[in-house]
């Protein structure tokens, strides 16, 4: 049973998700989706997961699947109270991130008339800025880690500590997930660390693969494998039809 | 035997309340419960120079796209099952909209709060940082007066001069219940403009409100309201459940048809051009077309 890249990716996203207690998991997509869910089975039973519409779901469903226990209502209204209040760890998708940990989900280009428009700013800004933030970045390149991002819709470190006490003191970019590795915001100045690669990748892979500066010191481990039990949870229970190869193709 | 008013209208009758160069908050979020029915009938008119205020879907595309769009605000614009509006992202690669107003979801929330508090603005932690302040560089801070001396965003009212929404059941004098599960934020749009109008599903007799469903559904209250539309299907292409969900096959084709000049074209004459009566005949021809 040797793990594939996608599921190496799913354990790791767990890890994110595994210290939060007893918060709402808010993850984007599909691996985050299921790393979140793989941690509620194993690490951090406590996490409070939704079927990313209006309930929170008392179970563990599958990926796709929508009926299950419902243990809460969390329609958008309260939503944005619960992001307010803090206790909500995000994992957000990144059109562009850079080596402070600004991203972007806004728009290529300048503002005023973008040269490619995608969602706008969505809550990006709200949920840097109130707690506990995250971000997956399915196929690392140098469009993605670039030196500076055009539009900042998730707010990095310098930046927030440019805005003021009210915008550090709830601040905190926990990991980026990468189909190449885990980092984290804690380089110099808050900057992109290399934390681990996984198996079967380089630190020169990452480097190459990053249109901005990486810090990376002493000798970078690998990205755990998943456990035995990890991997039945993702193959038998919660993604049987391995969406996730379509992520992270093997 | 006297009793609240009734304030039932016509499509018509409601865009004809509406001035060019009004400020308009559309309910709904996304492509779920919106007043696409109202919206159609703003597209047949010849309204222009509108500020549209909204969770953006499908009802910004059509508006941008017949640039009937002078100013946005908006967190975002999305199709849900598609994540990017193509009519929206047109216009704004084009320059199609000339003043665009774009916020981080929680700052647009309470935007709305503002308004529907009738207080100049509230302040929020979200926005600080970002660019959404840069961007808008009108957008100003407020310094806490306490010992914590914390700057946070001062987001400013969204006023609005009219609030379109659209609900499941109403009854004659304004009185709206959403049977889905989700309100989104219809309740406030109601609340934070001059006059509002409200479309729905079907409209009953007040008792008939709560025969099948609980009072904490009764999101709206006529209070808030100024006319009452019954439109059968009236947030179609969006979804506007439990009476029936998002029409995907048909959104699907509306968003095919955007990326092309052509393709649109022929879009609009098949289903834009006429009222909403040839509207949803169309679509059921569509319907059926695609069943074959």
């Amino acid at each position: 049973m040797t793990p594939t890249p996608a599921e190496v990716c799913a354990a790791a996203i767990a890890d994110a998700f595994a210290d939060d207690g007893e918060i709402f998991a808010s993850p984007m997509g599909l691996l985050p989706t299921l790393g979140a869910r793989l941690a509620k089975l194993t690490s951090n039973p406590d996490l409070l997961i939704s079927d990313g519409e209006t309930v929170f779901l008392g179970g563990v469903p599958p990926l796709g699947a929508s009926a299950d226990v419902v243990e809460g209502w969390i329609p958008f209204r309260r939503v944005f109270d619960v992001v307010a209040w803090g206790r909500r760890h995000v994992m957000m998708g990144a059109t562009q991130i850079d080596q402070h940990g600004n991203q972007n989900i806004s728009a290529i280009g300048e503002f005023a008339q973008p040269k490619r428009m995608l969602l706008g700013s969505r809550g990006a800004p709200g949920n840097t800025i109130n707690h506990r933030t995250s971000y997956w970045v399915p196929k690392h390149s140098p469009r993605v880690f670039v030196p500076q991002v055009d539009i900042v819709s998730g707010v990095g470190r310098a930046r927030a500590e440019q805005a003021g006490a009210a915008a550090t003191r709830f601040h905190d970019l926990h990991r980026i997930v990468s189909n190449l590795g885990v980092f984290d915001l804690q380089g110099p100045d808050g900057t992109l660390r290399l934390l681990s690669v996984h198996p079967g990748v380089t630190t020169d892979d990452v480097v190459e693969a990053s249109g901005c500066p990486i810090y990376i010191e002493g000798d970078v481990p690998e990205t755990r494998q998943p456990t035995m039990s990890e991997l039945v949870l993702i193959r038998e229970v919660l993604d049987p039809r391995s969406l996730r190869d379509r992520e992270v193709p093997s | 035997m006297t009793g609240p008013r009734d304030k039932q209208m016509s499509l018509d009758d409601v865009v004809g309340e509406l001035k060019d160069g009004m400020t308009i908050g559309i309910g709904g979020w996304g492509s779920r419960r919106k007043p696409m029915a109202l919206v159609r009938a703003i597209l047949r008119s010849d309204l222009r120079d509108l500020t549209i205020v909204s969770w953006g879907g499908p009802d910004v595309g059509l508006l941008a796209r017949a640039g009937k769009v002078r100013k946005l605000v908006y967190a975002f614009v999305s199709l849900d099952s598609i994540p990017l509006e193509p009519n929206f992202q047109h216009a704004r690669q084009s320059g199609g909209i000339p003043d665009v107003v774009e916020l981080d979801e929680g700052m647009f929330l309470t935007g709305l709060r503002a308004a529907a508090q009738r207080v100049p603005f509230l302040p929020t932690r979200a926005g600080l940082g970002s660019d959404v302040l840069v961007n808008q560089p009108w957008l100003k801070t407020v310094t806490s007066p306490y010992d914590d001396g914390e700057e946070l965003v001062a987001m400013p009212a969204l006023n609005l001069d009219v609030a379109l929404v659209h609900l499941n059941r109403a009854d004659a004098h304004g009185n709206a219940a959403y049977l889905g599960p989700d309100p989104y934020f219809d309740d406030l749009f109601c609340m934070a403009a001059d006059r509002a109008f409200l479309s729905c599903e079907q409209i009953t007799d007040t008792a008939g409100l709560t025969v099948d469903t609980p009072v904490q559904r009764l999101l709206i209250s006529r209070m808030m309201v100024d006319g009452v539309v019954e439109t059968p299907n009236g947030a179609h292409f969006t979804s506007c459940v439990p009476d029936y969900d998002r029409d995907e096959p048909f959104q699907k084709a509306y968003a095919e048809a955007a990326r092309d000049a052509d393709a649109w074209a022929a879009f609009e004459a098949r289903f834009l051009q006429g009222d909403e009566a040839a509207y949803q005949q169309a679509v059921t021809a569509f319907r059926e077309e695609a069943a074959r």
